[in-house]
Formats: C-alpha cells, sequence, structure tokens
C-alpha cells in the first residue's frame, strides 16, 4: 500500500496524464461508432442482402486480435505506427462491428403491430422510425453499448505494447522495471474503475431515456 | 359513404385476399365485416385507408378515391384501433392518445389536455394519465387505444378485430362501451370481427365474407339471422337463430293484458305500491322471475314469458309499478305475424333487387 502511494507521489503526473488518453482513446471510438451504427443498423436492419454482409464483415473484424490490427492499420492508412489515430479507427471498427449488430437486432425486436399502428395513424416512415422504432429499440442497443464501452477500456491497454499512451503504460512500465507491482496495481485499479464508472453513466443515461421500460406490468 | 367498387386485391404469388368486392358502407353506422380467418375482411378493411393497395377497383370516402390524398394525410383522418390496442409503450397514455393531433400540428400541451377528456368519454380515470401501456389492464390498454383513435375526432373509425385479445366479460362491457360512444359521437365505424355473436351485436349492418373472399351476405343483423342467404351463412350464424333474432324486434307490438287477469289459476299480487309481488294460487305466492319495462326487445320478453310460472310477462313502468301482462298466447302470434312479415319483406326487396 504505501508503495502505491509513494509510486503516486513521485509519479502522479504521469499517471494522470495516461488516464486522460486512457479515456480519451477509449470513449472517442465508441461514441463515433454509436453515431455511425443508428443510420447503419438501421440500413442493414431494413435491406436483409446487406445485413448478411454486413454482419459477416462485423464477425470478421471481430476475429482480427487487436495487435494484428494496431500494426497492420498505419500500412493501410499510412499513418505512423505511433499516431493515436490508428488506435481510434481500430476500436471503432470494433465498436462498430458490435453495435451495428445489436442497432440491428434493437429496431428488429421492435412489435411490428406498434409500427403498423404508427403507420395506420399517420406517420412518415423518418418520423416513425425516429420518434417510434428508436426510441422502442434503445434498450437492447444501449446494452450492446455498455458491452462496447467496457470491451473499449479494456482493450487500449494493448495499444501500450505499440508504444501509445493509455493506462496500459503503466503495465509496461512494471515490465520493464522487473515486475515492480505499484504501476500495475494503479493501472488495474484505474482501469477497472474508469470500466465500473462508463457503465454506471450508461445505465444512468439508459434509466433516464426508457423510464417505460422500468414500468413493469402490474 | 364508404364505397368498394369492384376492388380485388391479388398478391403476386395468385393469391386472391378479396375478390371483386362491391359493397357501400353508410354514413353513421357500424358495419361489420365478419368471416373465418383468410376471409379477406381485414385486407378490404386495411384498403380503406391505404395500408393495402387494391390491384383492381377503387375505394371511395364520401365520393373520393382514397388514392386523391397523400397516404399520412389521409390517414390521420380515419381512426385507427387494432387487437391488442397497439399503444407506444414508451409513452404514457396522454401521449399514446394525443398522438395524431400533434402529428396534425396541435401543440403538446393542448394535445394532451383534450386527451384528458377523451380518457373520461372512455370510462378511464385521470389518474391513469401518467401511465405507460405495460401498466394497463388489457381491457383498459384496449380503451386507450379507442381514445386513440378518437383523438382528432376522425370522421371514419376502423376497428380490426378490437376486442379479440381480452376475456368475455371485458369484452363485454368494450362492446357496450362502444355502442354507447357511438350513441354520442355516430361516426362511421367499420369493425372486422371472426365473432359472429359479436357482429350481430354491434353491426348496424353485417358484411359476411366467406372463404376465397366471397362476400356471402350483406345485411342487417336481424336480417341475418331470420334469412341467412346460403348454408354457409346459417352454419355461421349458429344454432338458435330464431330465439336470438327476437333481440331485434320490439317487444312492445304484443297487445298488453290487464294486471288483474287470471291466467291459469294463477293472479298477479302487488304491494301497496302497485309493485309486483308474485303470482298467487293455491300453492302459495310463486315467484314473477323478473319484469320488463317499455321498449324491451321480443328476446327479453319471450324470456320472461319462459321462466314464470304463469307463462306471462309482467310489465312494470318507471317507478316500478306493475302496469300490464303479456301472455303466451299474445306472445306467440304477435312472433309468428313479425317473422312472417319479415320475411314477405325480404322476398319483397328481392324481387325489386
Amino acid at each position: 500500500m504505501n508503495d502505491l502511494w509513494s509510486y503516486l507521489r513521485t509519479n502522479g503526473d504521469d499517471v494522470f496524464t495516461a488516464l486522460v488518453q486512457h479515456i480519451w482513446l477509449a470513449l472517442a471510438p465508441v461514441t463515433i461508432a454509436f453515431v455511425l451504427a443508428l443510420p447503419l443498423g438501421a440500413l442493414v436492419q431494413r435491406y436483409g442482402p446487406v445485413r448478411h454482409i454486413a454482419l459477416t464483415a462485423g464477425s470478421v473484424i471481430y476475429t482480427v486480435p487487436s495487435l494484428a490490427l494496431l500494426l497492420l492499420l498505419p500500412g493501410i492508412l499510412g499513418t505512423s505506427v505511433l499516431d493515436p489515430l490508428n488506435v481510434i479507427i481500430a476500436l471503432t471498427l470494433y465498436s462498430l462491428a458490435l453495435l451495428v449488430r445489436t442497432t440491428a437486432d434493437g429496431l428488429d425486436a421492435v412489435d411490428p403491430t406498434v409500427l403498423q399502428a404508427a403507420s395506420a395513424m399517420g406517420y412518415r416512415p423518418v418520423r416513425r422510425w425516429l420518434t417510434v422504432q428508436l426510441p422502442l429499440a434503445m434498450p437492447v442497443i444501449l446494452t450492446g453499448l455498455r458491452v462496447a464501452t467496457v470491451a473499449n477500456v479494456s482493450m487500449v491497454s494493448v495499444a501500450a505494447l505499440i508504444g501509445i499512451g493509455g493506462l496500459g503504460q503503466l503495465f509496461t512500465r512494471g515490465f520493464q522495471l522487473g515486475f515492480y507491482l505499484p504501476p500495475i496495481v494503479i493501472g488495474l485499479i484505474l482501469s477497472v474503475a474508469l470500466a465500473v464508472v462508463a457503465d454506471v453513466f450508461i445505465v444512468a443515461v439508459q434509466r433516464r431515456l426508457t423510464p417505460w421500460a422500468r414500468a413493469g406490468a402490474r | 359513404m364508404i364505397e368498394f367498387e369492384s376492388v380485388t386485391k391479388r398478391y403476386p404469388d395468385g393469391t386472391v385476399a378479396v375478390g371483386d368486392l362491391s359493397l357501400k358502407v353508410e354514413t353513421g353506422q357500424i358495419t361489420v365485416f365478419v368471416g373465418p380467418s383468410g376471409c379477406g375482411k381485414t385486407t378490404a378493411l386495411r384498403m380503406i385507408n391505404r395500408m393495402i393497395q387494391p390491384t383492381a377497383g377503387r375505394v371511395l370516402i364520401d365520393g373520393a378515391d382514397v388514392t386523391a390524398r397523400p397516404e399520412a394525410e389521409l390517414r390521420r383522418e380515419i381512426g385507427y384501433v387494432i387487437q391488442g390496442a397497439g399503444l407506444f409503450p414508451h409513452r404514457t397514455v396522454l401521449d399514446n392518445i394525443a398522438t395524431v393531433p400533434i402529428l396534425q400540428g396541435v401543440t403538446r400541451r393542448d394535445a394532451r389536455s383534450s386527451a384528458l377528456g377523451l380518457l373520461e368519454r372512455v370510462g378511464l380515470p385521470a389518474n391513469l394519465g401518467e401511465r405507460y401501456p405495460s401498466q394497463l389492464s388489457g381491457g383498459q390498454q384496449q380503451r386507450v387505444g379507442v381514445a386513440r383513435a378518437l383523438a382528432a375526432d376522425p370522421p371514419v373509425l376502423l376497428m380490426d378485430e378490437p376486442f379479440s385479445a381480452v376475456d368475455p366479460v371485458v369484452r363485454d362491457d368494450l362492446q357496450q362501451e362502444l355502442l354507447r360512444l357511438q350513441g354520442e359521437l355516430g361516426k362511421t365505424i367499420v369493425l372486422v370481427t371472426h365473432d359472429i355473436d359479436e357482429a350481430i351485436r354491434l353491426g348496424d349492418e353485417v358484411a359476411v365474407f366467406a372463404q376465397g373472399a366471397r362476400l356471402a351476405q350483406f345485411a342487417p343483423p336481424a336480417d341475418l339471422l331470420a334469412a341467412p342467404a346460403d348454408d354457409f351463412v346459417a352454419a355461421l350464424v349458429g344454432r338458435d337463430r330464431g330465439f336470438r333474432g327476437l333481440g331485434f324486434t320490439d317487444g312492445n307490438e304484443i297487445a298488453l293484458r290487464p294486471i288483474d287477469h287470471d291466467v291459469d289459476g294463477l293472479a298477479l299480487e302487488v304491494d301497496p305500491d302497485g309493485r309486483p309481488l308474485g303470482w298467487r294460487g293455491t300453492d302459495g305466492l310463486l315467484p314473477t322471475e323478473g319484469t320488463f319495462r317499455e321498449g324491451a326487445n321480443l328476446r327479453t320478453v319471450t324470456d320472461l314469458v319462459i321462466l314464470s310460472p304463469a307463462g306471462a310477462a309482467v310489465r312494470v313502468d318507471a317507478e316500478g309499478r306493475a302496469d300490464g301482462l303479456v301472455l303466451l298466447e299474445d306472445l306467440a302470434g304477435s312472433v309468428r305475424t313479425q317473422q312472417r312479415e319479415r320475411l314477405t319483406a325480404l322476398a319483397t326487396a328481392e324481387d325489386a333487387g
């Protein structure tokens, strides 16, 4: 315990920088992916053939190991190996693969009679999608978002292996110092705490957005 | 008035859902489409608000082809109630009811305040307004569904199996409620059901659809019971159609006897206010088994005559004082005459048509 405090005292700034970078690297991709997943998910859900291709592509992306993807991307994008953009893009792809699927599933799960009732009442397609179908799909979509967010928080650590910041640096430093525990433990605690805070935040948003989902049957 | 002009709906696989259907739905009446599943009744209903497009023929509302207007606009002026209500689970009861007015540009505030009035109109307490549909019973949801359909005060109301998802007791309530509402509102209602009893109870006119999208008969319920067009209709209408048909005949046609009339050794005994106590005979006082008032139908009167130990039904006035007797023999004569008149009228109408 004392070791932890002394490590924090001397390296506090580094730890703080790593944490901020970790937050940025983990959450930016999931945010971008979430915004992209809504239209893509809608497209995929609507058109059968597109769905098959998109979901297969998604599964393939998921099977590529993250480290390999991080090393491949600079070659494809022409970025420097140390560019954080690689991490952002890699994690956006992973998140997207997951979120497009859950968005399509969520939109699919909306009771067709409710949609039919909406059309019969005079909703035009776009308004129906935005104000009826999407809100009703939100519980499923947000569950996917939780999984993607937590997965990202843990995956960002891998970036340290190729020299990009984040809490993963604390792990690599611990190893370099001959399995020196304090940075490893601090990295671990912060990374878990970050995942928990992000998850709790999404759950809070979900409760706000979908009060009806908790209004159980009598 | 809603008119189907030789309307056909054929699907790409060759199935004919509706074949050359022509019929007129009168303004301000309840017209019921009834028949077994797959007979095209729902397809016909959905062609009115263009949820389904006909392959051939036209549907007109008050003389105007429904395809002449943008779908969404047309639908906002046609109330629509579906089985299980189809309420929006993510909106409160009031917001559900306010849906169509908001689509038409009414402010949310105004729409919600009129929604409160509608809630009351369909017999629900105002405190349900802020609940979500999942917190209501099936019957309550169905009432909200009706309120939502009425919110924009549409002249036409389409109801697709509106009461099929609720238990029989609740269904009975909802049917009564619909008749009461219709008495106040006088909408042009087209209701689809597979339940012939519901059709007979609710319909001013009943269109019986047979397998293969054939319109087997289109007639008021009393005529359906008295003279089914063919074996299919007769089978659908089922047993006791004679007795059930009496429900559509006015009981006041029958001659009344004075209450002191002796019926086969029994005499009606009344209390000092004139209210019936029972039938007095040598065996003591026997119960009357109920009474009827002016305006009762012939089915009610017949039932009372059958139940009565004297073979006589007791009519009472508004204060409950006995004011006349209907005897079995008078009833029998009246039923015979009315049935004969009805069949003659139908035959004449058929010859004329």
